[in-house]
């Protein structure tokens, strides 16, 4: 590592030290600053939501419910599904690293708008005090996906409070999306043209315009599913001549997208991981960059494949099909060009990298399992299974996920200017992978022997399968526990990380770490592409 | 080629049968998605196992040997871009082909086929069939014949699955959603609430009974002496008044329904609807929303008095009054 030899920056004045007190952070216009607040409120969603996904588990091990009553179960999985989703994966990458990455990398002094940076994170943890609020006061049981006429006359739990809450923490995303758009377009640095964008600022545009575009439609959707609830206006109970599909149009035409708000900004992060630890240029820049946007676009219009056997007709059930498989090529793509990008390269094994590789398998496993359901003669059979639930874990948490992990470890020295323990990181890492696998694998069975999900108690044959499961989910709890330890030990304790301890290109790593509060002592001048590593050789 | 697919699926078949990976296949239409399945399963085995295989060469044959070493930096040949662009696309139009061709034809009952009527409620299913007879979280079916099921809920939407069948549908309130099957083999099978439906969602479940058609005509005729569906509509057509409008002696204020049953009607608007169920439910629980030519709106609203059972009950006469109509020869 040719750069990590410099002596690392000591005594300097850095955006975590420049000014102290609690004051200093809860009104900070910093974009680091303001990246940290959300990874330190995601991170408690993140355990709120693993906590409930824990105890559900614990409780499928006996095919008549080891622990609760089925009403309580019923709140588990809405509550998990509902904090996962709104609460952590939505705002995951874009928020944290999103936020402390995008001027760094474009090589700005911070978004464009900070105050409305702020006022988005103030918006965000309302949201999510709103919820939890309602978890805690009786919870909710309607699922993440609030189908009515049972969310809105049949349930007698917190409907309206989470669905406010969902509400309030869509404002953030839109205000966030429309500040990194702005951002992109406008802060660049001289020299830095759109196609020297590292491809995480690609995948993070990619994601502002759904944003900005899909999120005001579950605004409108749970606005009216709230009017529906309080007021009983007849726009979804079929009894007084609304619609309940109507719900899951509305519904699946943003949450559709959202699928691609989680796992876009997760292709950037690994675009970023697999050339900084191959130490080469990205293959196929402007394919990679492109299928971003594609599958941006390609995602709103294929939200009918979640109502396959609603009744929708044969041939808007078609349409759906044929869209849904265009979707996977994109994808596709991605996952060849990562590929291809490690021919070839000067490969190292760091923590972030085994993310980084994990990433690639779960999401080409998720991915190929999306093909079941595109395809309609199997979708009928699987759909409501727990095949739906492994293919989308698959790629929410082997994918999104992972991601975010490799993300978060790639960064962290530039974050709080500490390395981690690597070798704690590779065993963390390796007990994700294998406990994820051991958890989620066995429900693509367990679907296709037909158990539905959302079963409280379930039919004796599919024990063994789901023991397994539940073996694997709390293997996956311990794995995510150990890196939150020594994350925060290195706070302390970690040794300083100097400016680039990697050896990787992009402009975040030629300021200090941790960065100045204005990131820069001079902006940037950029001259030449993105993962530029051909040059560094020749300097070496 | 097909004898060799023939053969790998008979051998996989064999491997199902002693680990349970595989559901009971029990209707026309099930192996037909296994195979399918299989092919997907396939195809995500052959692209997994190439993406790991050549990380894992490139990993170890491109491992960094000394810390200051770069990667060799490669262009990108746009023939490779293509390639992986175009056998994916090539694929997936396969398998779209394959799927959605599979789906239309899986999706169209026979004529022929025995019509039984669901109604799902919280949390609970409600089956009854045309002879009369009815059960609850039962289904009693003869095995070989073609069954189509109409189904609507009384409150949230349920989901009626079969997983030995491979066929699900969800059952909605407010209207009319229907499945078929034939059953290949007789025996138990499980039928789930596949949507969820609320607290006790995953104990509205049942059994399905596939039984030859000797005993299932020993069970429709044995338990206790019920009426047809259409003889308790008919009863429910004179309790509630219809034929003082409907019938034909009663002059002009309603139309007559004798032979409606899936004829075209022409509507005030001058679109033509077909006379279903989804029509005449509305036109007894909505009749405002329902205008004919020649006909004055004045038929007052039975929402509230007619429940989902009676109105399938209702709907089972009006369609025998096509039959006896046509029968008299009127």
């Amino acid at each position: 590592m040719s750069t990590s030899q410099e002596k690392p920056v000591e005594s300097g004045v850095n955006y975590l030290n420049a000014t102290y007190g609690i004051r200093s952070w809860l009104l900070t216009l910093d974009h680091k600053r303001i990246g940290l607040l959300y990874l330190g409120s995601i991170t408690l969603m993140f355990f709120v939501g693993g906590m409930a996904a824990v105890l559900m588990r614990l409780h499928l091990t006996e095919p008549q419910g080891a622990l609760f009553e089925p009403e309580t179960y019923n709140k588990l999985f809405s509550t998990h599904g509902i904090i996962m989703v709104f609460f952590f994966l939505v705002p995951s990458i874009p928020a944290t690293l999103g936020n402390f990455l995008i001027p760094l990398m474009i090589g700005a002094r911070d978004v464009a708008f900070p105050k409305l940076n702020l006022m988005s994170w103030y918006i965000f943890i309302t949201g999510a005090a709103l919820a939890l609020y309602a978890t805690l006061s009786g919870g909710v049981d309607t699922g993440w996906t609030f189908y009515p006429p049972y969310s809105s006359l049949y349930s007698h739990t917190q409907v309206v409070a989470v669905a406010l809450g969902v509400f309030v923490a869509g404002f953030s995303s839109i205000l966030t999306g429309l500040n990194f758009i702005v951002t992109i377009h406008k802060m660049r640095a001289p020299g830095m043209t759109w196609f020297r964008l590292p491809l995480f600022i690609w995948a993070m545009y990619a994601t502002s315009l759904i944003f900005v575009l899909g999120t005001p439609v579950i605004a409108i959707t749970l606005f009216l599913l709230g009017m529906e609830r309080i007021l009983h206006v007849g726009i979804f109970d079929p009894s007084v001549g609304g619609d309940p599909l109507l719900f899951q149009h509305l519904f699946w035409f943003y949450s559709h997208p959202a699928v691609y708000i989680m796992i876009l900004p997760g292709m950037g992060v690994v675009s970023e991981l697999i050339t900084a630890f191959s130490r080469k240029k990205i293959f196929g820049y402007a394919f990679v960059a492109f299928s971003s946007l594609s599958i941006a676009v390609i995602s709103f219009v294929v939200w009918g494949h979640h109502m396959f056997v609603t009744g929708q007709s044969i041939y808007a059930g078609l349409v759906f099909s044929v869209l849904s498989f265009l979707v996977a090529i994109p994808s596709a793509v991605k996952v060849f060009n990562w590929t291809a990008t490690l021919y070839k390269g000067s490969i190292s094994y760091e923590a972030p990298m085994l993310y980084a590789l994990g990433f690639i398998g779960l999401f080409t496993i998720g991915g190929l399992t999306g093909l079941f359901l595109a395809a309609l003669a199997t979708d009928v059979h699987l759909n409501g299974t727990y095949f739906i639930v492994a293919h989308f874990h698959y790629v929410m948490v082997g994918g999104a996920v992972m991601a975010y992990m490799g993300g978060l470890h790639f960064w962290w020295p530039k974050i709080t200017g500490r390395l981690y323990p690597d070798l704690w990181a590779r065993i963390a890492a390796a007990i994700i992978f294998i406990g994820f696998n051991l958890t989620f694998f066995p429900q693509f069975v367990l679907g296709y022997l037909g158990m539905p999900r959302r079963y409280a108690i379930y039919p004796a044959e599919f024990q063994v399968l789901n023991v397994m499961s539940s073996a694997g989910a709390s293997i996956l709890g311990i794995g995510y526990i150990i890196p939150l330890v020594y994350f925060i030990w290195s706070m302390r304790y970690g040794p300083p990380a100097g400016k680039n301890p990697w050896g990787a290109k992009g402009l975040e790593w030629t300021t200090q770490s941790p960065p100045l509060t204005q990131n820069f002592e001079e902006i940037p001048i950029v001259t030449e592409d993105a993962y530029n590593y051909a040059s560094e050789a020749a300097h070496v | 080629m097909m004898g060799f697919l023939q053969s790998g699926f008979d051998s996989l078949a064999a491997m199902a049968a002693m680990m349970p990976l595989q559901p009971p296949a029990a209707s026309t239409i099930a192996n037909s998605v296994d195979q399918l399945y299989l092919m997907l399963s396939g195809i995500t085995i052959f692209f997994s196992v190439l993406i790991f295989s050549i990380i894992f060469y490139f990993m170890l044959k491109y491992r960094r040997k000394s810390p200051n070493e770069s990667g060799t930096q490669t262009h990108t040949p746009m023939s490779l871009e293509l390639t992986w662009t175009i056998i994916p696309s090539l694929i997936c139009v396969g398998l779209f082909v394959w799927s959605s061709s599979l789906y239309v034809r899986n999706g169209r009952p026979p004529a022929s086929s025995t019509e039984i009527f669901v109604i799902g409620k919280q949390w609970m299913w409600h089956l009854q069939h045309p002879e009369g007879p009815r059960e609850i979280n039962e289904l009693h079916v003869p095995v070989g014949v073609p069954v189509k099921l109409t189904m609507t809920s009384q409150d949230v939407i349920h989901d009626f699955y079969i997983p030995a069948f491979r066929v699900k549908k969800d059952v909605l309130p407010g209207r009319y959603s229907s499945i078929w099957f034939q059953p290949t083999e007789t025996g138990t099978f499980h039928l789930f609430c596949a949507q969820y439906c609320g607290t006790n969602h995953s104990e509205m479940i049942g059994w399905v009974y596939v039984m030859s058609p000797t005993d299932y005509a020993v069970w429709l005729a044995g338990g206790e002496k019920t009426e047809s569906m259409a003889a308790q509509g008919e009863r429910l057509y004179s309790q509630f008044g219809c034929g003082n409008c409907h019938s034909p002696e009663a002059g002009s204020h309603a139309p007559s329904l004798a032979g409606i049953y899936g004829k075209p009607q022409k509507m005030q608007s001058g679109e033509t609807r077909i006379v279903d169920e989804a029509l005449i439910r509305q036109a007894i629980y909505f009749p405002n929303s329902v205008h004919l030519p020649n006909y004055q709106s004045i038929m007052p609203t039975y929402q509230g008095q007619i429940d989902e059972e009676q109105m399938l009950q209702l709907i089972a006469y009006v369609k025998s009054l096509g039959s006896e109509e046509r029968m008299n020869g009127k």
